[in-house]
């Protein structure tokens, strides 16, 4: 008989042990649980939903851009585009053919496709064209059927309806670049553009708005689900500028085909109602894209129309800067209105000689006659006693040789030279010969039209420290707040000063002799006055004085003189500045004085019916 | 000598008729075997969004075959059992060889061979013949004899030869199940404690070696389970997502057929490997824990019985597919919990597919048999009485 009691005693011993092992791992199964279920439940729960919530932008409209008036400037279009959805299409090629029926399709089209297919999951749609017309858009939809998987959708794209119009203040969009990215969550959104140049770019933030968000549930390969909320987001900030597009097309048409700029402001506000830079280009081009062709002639251009030059082009003032020459003499109290100075046609200054524009010279003048007729000799011994630190001072003050801080990118500072400043930049001692110089505004200095007008205008309202701007509004964050004039704050010169070279100007456009009598204002209430400058760009050397100065005419176009003139109307109560540069034009009184007054006409006409307009509708816009 | 038992004078004859065998059928085992299945039916509805294609359905067809199979496995003799035990146990070695044969013709590693209706895992049968072979070569064995070195020498054996063959495969996750039940086999058949300890630490010098062996793909999954973060994108892609799934469930889940992890397919294999990690995102811990707790009461059960029975081979076999049941269940929760490797180790019961149904199926119908059979004496070599 065969028996097994010690086996059975054994069996149950070890059954236990064992049955107490497993116990042990259930414990442990059921502590894991504990720990990843309970302990660490938040972490995976944020994980799962990270997991299957994805937002999807919505992108809002960019905020439109309006002239003071109300006029569009800028505005959004709807721009169709033809999608393909591979996944939906019985086959890419197939689906391409059939469309090539319909709208042109080049073979470069047709490869990217192909590629961007490769590269992105099936269900992604994938852009074909884009800017359809809408007879193409219509001649798709008619052959939806034949079309399997292409869809129309409608984005929005930016167009400029004044073309070439203002575009320097308006700069363009084009699509974001990596050192535009800011973290903003809509620059990862296909095909969004943002602001490059102009107000496009200074206000681009607000403007942009606030994107909306849907989330949406995704499943693991990131095809949508559904939609589990929207948010839609906020429209751009719209922006009006203080330019009267009505006189920016003025002063386009009137500064023609020359390579010139013109710059009109609010004397006491700080508006620019007008900021004209020729030759333009038209921005809507840099948002459908530039052709290699068009880029070239562009850039290389040498009118450089991509230029602001009310902004970035610096030019010699010429004569324009006597009026900060004499400011200087006055407030620092080396000359007198009355004191006067013998004009023998040029001065010496050791063994240098230097000329007065006017070769039998002006005799003897006291300050107002130096300015009406811009004599040189004046104010190369006015400089030479007030010196060319107190010059800077005085310049500075009143807008030159600093950036006005206008709300637009690419601002150039110019440049007022002083001793200081020569020592560093040069590291060179200053040259006596160098005050005079740069008296009557060449040698080393540079300023933009707009910081000449910035200059006329600080003159113009009793030495108030005006800065140009042209947002209508204080852009903050993202809200448009209505400007209030602040306290710009005093230059800290003498109204006696400041009058006495108003008086001075006022001769110059208004008493016979002065150097833009001939281009006066007649009409009453509209007088200007103002203060012409030529400003030489090439050296005259002795041998060419004797045998007569060559006349513009007969010099290459980059050789000629810039022709400029500043000026203020009306004349008994200030309130328009005006700059007028034409580069390599001729002379500033017979060239850019006319087309200062032509502007300046202009310019009152119209606040005459903005006036009008305001009293008969009270409350009105202005 | 005959044992004397309340049930001694109607069970330890030689011969039961069918009725007292239908009568001895444990209706209790089959219902908790019916429970745990329906959670699996329940969650395949679940992972089909809600429909009992494609995989509920066809679960509940291949319960209903293994029980009536397991029914059929109870209700032979179990002396049948430990008679063609070596049969059986050799039949798996030459399917096991014939898998590695087409599997070097085929592709890859295939791991089954094509019957036609259903595709026949020989490593699910060498689970049972392993079970089945080891308890008849013990049950011959007096307390005595097992403490001989030489007397292991061939069960040893009968453990190493499939495990190698599968190793060959290559199919780790057997390999491990195979040696783990065999030694609780050996552990239940009373071998020393301390021949146990030295076989641990030979396997643990002999880590470094295996290592070499080890397949590429296999040392990727083992070295990302050390550390799945450092790839959650690729190969630690399964369990980091299993992870999330099973922790966002938190204590109460998500709710039936609300598994976010699951429905969106961020789970992968949620229908087979990894459904416990489905079941207990949409459950919870709690639900998780009473699965478990089902689990143990089967195990319990599967205890119960082995001690219950009379013959040494009743008690190894009942136990030694009980051990198994419990690694599948402990490997599988354990893998999708991160605990240790992913090694393709289903859910038992729950998990979608045929062979792992069926061989466990079949194992419990053993164990049953072991019960109706509990005091029916067994010979040395299967006879009645020797």
């Amino acid at each position: 008989m065969y028996h097994d009691n010690d086996r059975a005693k054994m069996f149950n011993r070890r059954a236990a042990m064992l049955a107490g092992g497993k116990t042990a791992l259930a414990g442990a199964l059921v502590a894991r649980m504990y720990y990843l279920q309970v302990v660490e439940a938040d972490k995976y729960a944020m994980a799962a939903h990270d997991n299957r919530i994805s937002m999807r932008l919505l992108a809002p409209p960019r905020g439109l851009i309006l002239d003071r008036n109300g006029t569009a400037m800028a505005v959004n279009q709807h721009n169709y585009q033809v999608r393909v959805i591979a996944e939906r299409a019985p086959s890419l090629d197939y689906t391409l053919d059939a469309l090539s029926q319909i709208i042109t399709l080049t073979d470069h089209d047709r490869g990217r496709i192909h590629k961007e297919a490769k590269r992105r999951r099936s269900f992604v749609p994938i852009t074909i064209r884009e800017n359809l017309s809408w007879e193409e858009v219509a001649r798709i939809e008619v052959n939806a059927p034949d079309l399997p998987g292409v869809l129309i959708e409608v984005g929005q794209s930016r167009f400029y309806p004044l073309e070439s119009l203002g575009a320097h203040i308006l700069g363009y969009v084009a699509a974001v670049s990596e050192t535009d990215l800011t973290g903003d969550p809509l620059e990862d959104l296909p095909g969004f553009r943002i602001g490059k140049a102009g107000v496009e770019r200074i206000y681009d933030m607000a403007m942009r708005g606030r994107a909306g968000a849907s989330s949406v549930e995704v499943n693991a390969v990131g095809r949508v689900i559904n939609e589990l909320e929207r948010k839609e987001g906020e429209p751009g900030v719209d922006l009006t500028l203080t330019l009267d597009m009505r006189l920016q097309e003025y002063a386009a048409q009137r500064l023609g085909e020359e390579s010139a700029s013109v710059v009109v402001m609010d004397v006491h506000s700080g508006d620019l109602l007008v900021m004209a830079s020729t030759p333009s280009y038209d921005p809507n081009a840099f948002n459908r894209g530039l052709t290699h062709e068009e880029w070239k002639d562009l850039s290389t251009n040498l009118r450089s129309p991509l230029q602001n030059k009310a902004i970035s082009g610096t030019f010699a003032p010429g004569s324009t800067f006597k009026l900060v020459v004499a400011l200087a003499a006055l407030e620092a109290g080396v000359i007198t209105p009355d004191q006067t100075v013998l004009c023998k046609g040029h001065m010496e200054l050791g063994s240098i000689k230097f000329h007065c524009w006017k070769k039998g010279g002006h005799g003897s003048v006291d300050l107002n006659g130096a300015i009406k007729g811009s004599c040189d000799v004046y104010f190369y011994e006015i400089a030479r006693r007030v010196g060319i630190d107190k010059i800077a001072e005085i310049a500075n003050r009143f807008g030159l040789g600093v950036p006005t801080g206008i709300d637009l990118p690419n601002e150039r500072p110019g440049l007022v030279p002083s001793r200081a400043w020569k020592r560093h930049a040069m590291k060179q001692p200053w040259h006596p010969g160098e005050t005079l110089i740069n008296g009557i505004g060449q040698g080393y200095c540079l300023t933009t039209p707009l910081q000449l007008a910035v200059m006329v205008a600080r003159i113009a309202n009793g030495g108030h420290k005006v800065v140009p701007h042209v947002a209508r509004d204080l852009i903050v964050e993202k809200a448009a707040l209505p400007r209030s004039v602040p306290d710009w704050g005093s230059c800290g010169v003498s109204q006696k000063n400041l009058a006495l070279i108003r008086k001075g100007m006022f001769a110059v456009s208004n008493e016979p002799g002065g150097t833009a009598f001939r281009a006066r204002i007649e009409q009453d209430g509209m007088w200007l006055s103002g203060k012409t400058g030529t400003a030489q760009v090439r050296r005259i050397t002795m041998r060419e004085r004797e045998s007569g100065v060559k006349k513009n005419e007969e010099l290459p176009w980059k050789e000629r003189d810039h022709a400029l003139f500043v000026a203020y109307a009306p004349e008994e109560k200030p309130r328009y500045a005006i700059a007028v540069v034409v580069e390599h034009g001729g002379g500033g009184s017979a060239v850019a004085a006319p087309i200062a007054r032509d502007i300046m006409i202009e310019v009152q006409k119209r606040e005459r019916t903005r006036t009008a307009d305001r009293e008969k509708s009270p409350g009105g816009a202005g | 000598m005959r044992p004397t038992s309340r049930f001694s004078l109607q069970l330890n004859r030689a011969e039961l008729s069918w009725r007292e065998k239908l009568w001895q059928i444990n209706w209790s085992l089959i219902a908790l075997l019916t429970v745990i299945a329906s959670v699996g039916f329940l969650t395949l509805y679940s992972a089909a969004n809600g429909s009992l294609e494609p995989w509920a359905i066809k679960q509940m067809i291949r319960f209903g075959m293994g029980i009536t199979l397991m029914i059929a496995v109870a209700v032979v003799d179990i002396r049948v059992w430990i008679r063609h035990a070596y049969i059986i146990y050799a039949v798996s070695l030459v399917l096991l060889v014939a898998v590695e044969i087409k599997g070097t013709i085929g592709m890859g590693a295939q791991r089954w061979i094509d019957l036609g209706f259903i595709q026949l895992q020989p490593s699910e049968i060498t689970k049972i013949a392993l079970i089945l072979s080891l308890a008849r070569y013990f049950h011959g064995a007096a307390l005595q004899d097992i403490g001989r070195p030489t007397f292991l020498i061939p069960p040893l054996t009968l453990v190493l030869l499939p495990i190698a063959l599968v190793l060959k495969q290559p199919d780790l996750g057997t390999a491990m199940m195979l040696l783990m039940s065999s030694g609780a086999i050996f552990f239940m058949a009373g071998v020393r404690m301390w021949k146990f300890g030295l076989v641990l630490a030979g396997g643990l010098g002999a880590i470094p070696v295996a290592w070499q062996f080890l397949r590429e793909y296999q040392k990727k999954r083992v070295i990302i389970f050390m550390n799945p973060e450092q790839d959650p994108l690729g190969a630690g892609y399964h369990i980091t997502q299993s992870k999330i799934a099973l922790g966002s469930g938190g204590l109460f889940g998500k709710g039936y057929m609300s598994g976010t992890q699951s429905r969106l397919n961020f789970l992968p294999e949620k229908q087979t490997d990894f459904i416990f990690t489905m079941y207990a995102e949409e459950w919870g811990m709690m639900g998780g824990v009473f699965l478990l707790f089902l689990y143990s009461l089967l195990i319990a059960y599967g205890y119960a019985i082995a001690m219950r029975c009379r013959s040494q081979f009743g008690r190894l076999v009942a136990l030694g597919i009980t051990s198994t049941f419990f690694l599948y269940v402990f490997i599988n929760t354990a893998m999708v919990m991160g605990l240790v490797p992913v090694v393709g180790v289903p859910l038992p019961l729950i998990s979608y597919g045929g062979t792992a149904m069926l061989s466990l199926l079949f194992g419990w119908g053993l164990v049953m048999s072991a019960y109706i059979h509990r005091d029916t004496p067994i010979g040395r070599r299967g006879a009645l009485d020797d």
